[in-house]
């Protein structure tokens, strides 16, 4: 796994695909899975959430498909969405072999999270998540709307399993932010 | 012939399950909106730890069964959970009190953080992997539960007294937490499983230190007459579980 918590498979497996027009073209089976969108911050893909960990042909080129996949929390209710969508996916290139296998270990973390990712969070007015260190501080947050840093936290519990609930003190407008796991 | 490792799972899993389904009561009847959230969040973390669990107990029966299946068809004296996690919010204040609630959540999110925490070097794979998201997730339900705990018992006459009054009927299950009698002694033998007496005094001094904070004292009661391990519940037990399962079971094989 390099820095960015990418794992193998990614590269390793092109597939053929036909086009609505009946054209083949070049797709790598990675790229196919990695442009599923996350149900519920639709700007991110699990590539860029770090859900993704690999996407495999164990029988062969052309042959059966299995995409790991690992959740974000262990209720994440996201994950049976995003295994339809991945599903949904592959059949439009053509592939309807396809297992999708859920992963817990190692442990999904925000440390995971691209870059690219957090400055998408970032952009839809969700506060990205922190660095995680091994002591818990409560740093102040950065208001997405505005960008003061007078923010205090409402509620450690937000819209969502991953996010807890902030408002900005300076243009009053409340925001979620994604908490470091 | 029974099978300790998937004995012990479902210990784990069932606690989870049946303290999930509980936490939902909450949703629409918390002191605020933002409580509301946070308690269903609490309780889709802890209804994941038991979907992983279950999922996981179930691939160790003959025949597998999925955590369906273990969720909705087991009967009353098949469930492994701890009585803390089965009864009501009812006090003497009310049908759903609150206090109550963040007593609750604080020993079973304590337990479960020095549960898991020591679960991180389970020899079994799984056991570990779940154990390894589920430590964050607790951490949080503690800091949670605690700050409340501390709000209320550090706050006015009648919130500290209703808070220790919780605290109160809560504490009289906690010894049923740490009994290990109930787990294979080759699964301990084998670092599979953890002892939970192992971790008595992690919690006591944890838990010890919020109640300090909050000016309350830890209850002298005498503990209650478990069993939840060995099946044997109490009577609220059988309503959670009609409402729980009669939907699956009224609707054999039905799909969303």
């Amino acid at each position: 796994m390099d820095g960015n918590g990418r794992v193998s498979g990614q590269n390793a497996t092109v597939g053929r695909h036909m086009d609505g027009n009946g054209r083949a073209g070049e797709q790598s089976l990675w790229d196919v899975a990695a442009a599923v969108p996350d149900p519920e911050v639709p700007v991110l893909t699990i590539e860029d959430l770090g859900v993704l960990r690999s996407v495999e042909e164990p029988d062969g080129p052309g042959g059966r498909v299995v995409v790991t996949i690992t959740p974000t929390y262990s209720g994440c209710p996201a994950m049976d969405t995003i295994r339809d969508d991945l599903l949904t996916a592959f059949a439009a290139v053509g592939r309807t072999d396809v297992d999708v296998v859920l992963t817990l270990s190692p442990a999904w973390t925000t440390d995971w999270m691209s870059e690219a990712g957090k400055a998408k969070l970032l952009d839809y007015g969700i506060a990205p998540p922190g660095a995680r260190g091994p002591v818990a501080l409560t740093l102040s947050l950065r208001c997405p709307q505005c960008g003061s840093p007078d923010t205090r936290e409402l509620s450690r519990f937000g819209s969502t399993a991953c996010k807890s609930l902030w408002v900005c003190n300076a243009c009053r407008e409340p925001f979620d932010h994604f908490k470091a796991i | 012939m029974r099978n300790p490792l998937q004995d012990y799972v479902l210990a784990l899993a069932d606690d989870a399950l049946i303290a999930a389904q509980r936490m939902g009561e909450w949703i629409a009847r918390a002191p605020q909106i933002e409580e509301d959230v946070a308690l269903g969040n609490i309780g889709l973390d802890l209804l994941g730890q038991a979907r992983s669990l279950l999922t996981y107990a179930g691939t160790l029966a003959d025949p597998v069964r999925t955590e369906d299946d273990l969720a909705y068809w087991r009967d009353e004296r098949e469930f492994r959970n701890v009585h803390l996690v089965e009864r009501s919010w009812a006090s003497a204040f009310g049908e759903h009190d609150f206090a109550v609630a963040m007593a609750r959540l604080l020993v079973l999110s304590t337990y479960q953080h020095e549960l898991y925490g020591a679960l991180l070097a389970s020899t079994d794979e799984t056991v570990a992997a779940v154990a390894a998201k589920a430590v964050k997730e607790v951490a949080y339900h503690h800091e949670h539960a605690a700050l409340w705990v501390v709000r209320l018992g550090d706050g006015t006459p009648v919130s500290h007294e209703r808070m220790q009054a919780a605290l109160g009927s809560e504490w009289r299950h906690v010894d049923e937490l740490f009994d290990g009698s109930y787990v294979d002694a080759a699964l301990l033998a084998d670092r599979v499983a953890v002892d939970p007496a192992t971790l008595r005094p992690a919690f006591d001094r944890r838990a010890g230190e919020v109640l300090a904070q909050a000016t309350l004292t830890v209850p002298d009661v005498r503990p209650a007459v478990g069993g939840g391990r060995r099946g044997v519940h109490t009577e609220q037990m059988g309503y959670l579980l009609a409402e729980m399962q009669h939907l699956t079971r009224s609707h054999p094989g039905a799909t969303w």
